[in-house]
Formats: C-alpha cells, sequence, structure tokens
C-alpha cells in the first residue's frame, strides 16, 4: 500500500477557487441538438406551437443541456492527480428555473473537495467539482456537483 | 398531448413508467457533438484500451440525460424536475452500426424507476425516486435518484 496522501498542499490550494466562468448562448438548434442525441423527441423541447400552450409559454431546454462540458462544466478548474486514468463518477444536479432559448448562462465550476480511496486497483482520487449556473438577470437556474475518479 | 400525472396517482412503490434505449457508437458520436464531450474514450478503440476499459464507453453523461428523459416523460409538462443524481458505477458498451441508420443486434438498456416518499412540504407536492439504467443483463449501471414536484387534483391554485 503507498504511504501517505496522494493529496499535495498544491491541490489543496485549489480548493474553492474559481475557475474562468464560460458562457453558453442558448440557441434553439443546439437545444435540437442535444434532443436528438440523447433520443427524446418531447415537443417541449422542439416545438414552438406546442409549446407556446404550456405553462411554460415557449421551448425550453431539457435537463441534459447543463452539466457538460458545453456548459462550462469543470472549465478553468486546476485538476490534478497523480495518475493518468480517469473517469466520471457521477453527478447530481439541482434545477431552480427553466432554462430558454435566448437565453445567456454563465457557469462557474470549482473544487469543493478531494477524497482518497482504497481500489481493488490501489489508491483512487474522487475530486468533487461544483458549478454555478446564472442566467442574464444572475438568477441561479442550476446547480451541480460532478465526481471524478482518477486512478 | 400525454395525459398528465398527479400527486394523487402515485404511492410510495409506484413504478416510473420505463423507457428503453438502445446505446450506439452513432449515438455517442451525436452526443459528443451536442455535449462538447470529445474525450476519446468514447470513440477510439485504442485509447479506450490504454484506459483499461477495453473498448469504447458509453458517456456516464449520455445515461445521466436518459435519466432525465425518464423523469420528464413520466411527471409531464406541469411536473418539475427538482433535483437528479446518478452514479456511473458500472461501464457500458454501445452497438456498432449495422448500416447508415440502424444498429446491430445486441444490448437494450432500461431506465426505470420507482417513488420511495411522497410528502407536501411548503404547499408544494414533492415526490423523491430511486432511478436506475439497467443493461441487457438487467444490471444497474447507473443508480441514482430524483426529485419532482407533481400537480396536486386537490390543491389547485
Amino acid at each position: 500500500m503507498q504511504q501517505g496522501s496522494i493529496i499535495t498542499d498544491e491541490m489543496k490550494e485549489q480548493l474553492g477557487v474559481e475557475g474562468t466562468p464560460t458562457i453558453l448562448e442558448v440557441e434553439k438548434g443546439h437545444i435540437r441538438m442535444m434532443a436528438e442525441a440523447l433520443g427524446d423527441p418531447n415537443p417541449l423541447w422542439q416545438d414552438e406551437e406546442y409549446a407556446k400552450k404550456t405553462r411554460y409559454g415557449g421551448i425550453i431546454a431539457p435537463p441534459a443541456l447543463l452539466c457538460n462540458a458545453r456548459a462550462g462544466t469543470g472549465r478553468g478548474v486546476q485538476m490534478k492527480s497523480p495518475f493518468l486514468r480517469a473517469l466520471a463518477g457521477g453527478d447530481e444536479l439541482e434545477y431552480y428555473l427553466p432554462v430558454r432559448p435566448g437565453d445567456v448562462i454563465t457557469s462557474v465550476s470549482k473544487i469543493a473537495e478531494y477524497n482518497e480511496r482504497e481500489g481493488r486497483r490501489g489508491k483512487m482520487l474522487f475530486t468533487i467539482i461544483e458549478t454555478t449556473y446564472k442566467n442574464q438577470r444572475g438568477e441561479v437556474v442550476a446547480t451541480s456537483r460532478s465526481t471524478y475518479i482518477s486512478y | 398531448m400525454k395525459k398528465q400525472l398527479y400527486y394523487e396517482d402515485v404511492e410510495v412503490g409506484s413504478e416510473v413508467t420505463p423507457l428503453a434505449k438502445i446505446a450506439t457508437t452513432q449515438m455517442l458520436v451525436k452526443w459528443a457533438g451536442a455535449s462538447g464531450d470529445f474525450n476519446p474514450l468514447h470513440y477510439e478503440d485504442t485509447f479506450a484500451a490504454n484506459q483499461g476499459v477495453g473498448s469504447p464507453i458509453v458517456h456516464g453523461a449520455l445515461k445521466r440525460a436518459w435519466l432525465g428523459h425518464l423523469m420528464t416523460d413520466w411527471i409531464g409538462e406541469q411536473g418539475l424536475l427538482k433535483r437528479l443524481s446518478c452514479q456511473y458505477r458500472g461501464m457500458d458498451k454501445p452497438r456498432k452500426m449495422a448500416s447508415m441508420i440502424s444498429p446491430e443486434e445486441g444490448e437494450t438498456w432500461w431506465c426505470k424507476g420507482t417513488v420511495t416518499k411522497k410528502y407536501i412540504e411548503d404547499d408544494q407536492h414533492i415526490v423523491e425516486c430511486d432511478i436506475w439504467v439497467e443493461n441487457g443483463r438487467e444490471e444497474k449501471t447507473t443508480p441514482g435518484t430524483a426529485t419532482v414536484i407533481l400537480p396536486s387534483r386537490e390543491a389547485k391554485s
């Protein structure tokens, strides 16, 4: 077993440091691409006539629009690891407001936590990244907490 | 338009209407483009092998997107998805394409869920669920939870 912690002082200094904000201008075309890619034909994501008659009064984005590279999740944070292999461990999202075409979403990520565990193949590092997504009015539309595993 | 689900329609133990999905290499390419995740782990054989996963695997975020689809279909347009979480526990391998539009025979995934809790808080009718993606061998590769707010037949405001 490896001795000592794999979490260095340099890594600890990055806790809570905010990455560069990412701006996502939400377009209908992007929403449609997303819905097609995940195979979700819900007209609320695509059909303006249909969506007008709903509580939203127009097209909204599916929940999958946030928490990915395009939405800036994890952008600009200094993720360090002594390992070469990495996998996504999980995600946790809270949704507060719908995201609509025309919205300008600014996301900011930071490293919230490190955990180390002993796995079958030795030590594993869990890095938890928190991201806040705000719209053009400064309202928080969603937050996410993503776990990355390196080993 | 689909029939709207109401708070009164569900009980602890109720099933979330299951949703079938087929991951294909083509779908992974589309997902990479839509999500901006161009990690070669999801489309390059040698890279995936060197990363120790054998061959390209389905993006965790795509499986999360499927679970989002599961929930938004079930709660209907009057329901609100408040919280969604999942863990990428098991790896899934996409079907290869047999033609430009159709995949080879193979695995079908199911997104499923059950209601674990229902309660009223601040006049909101809240339902919590365990949710998961199940592979062709009925293994839960992507377990998670979701919290939704449903409309109520009794509390029309």
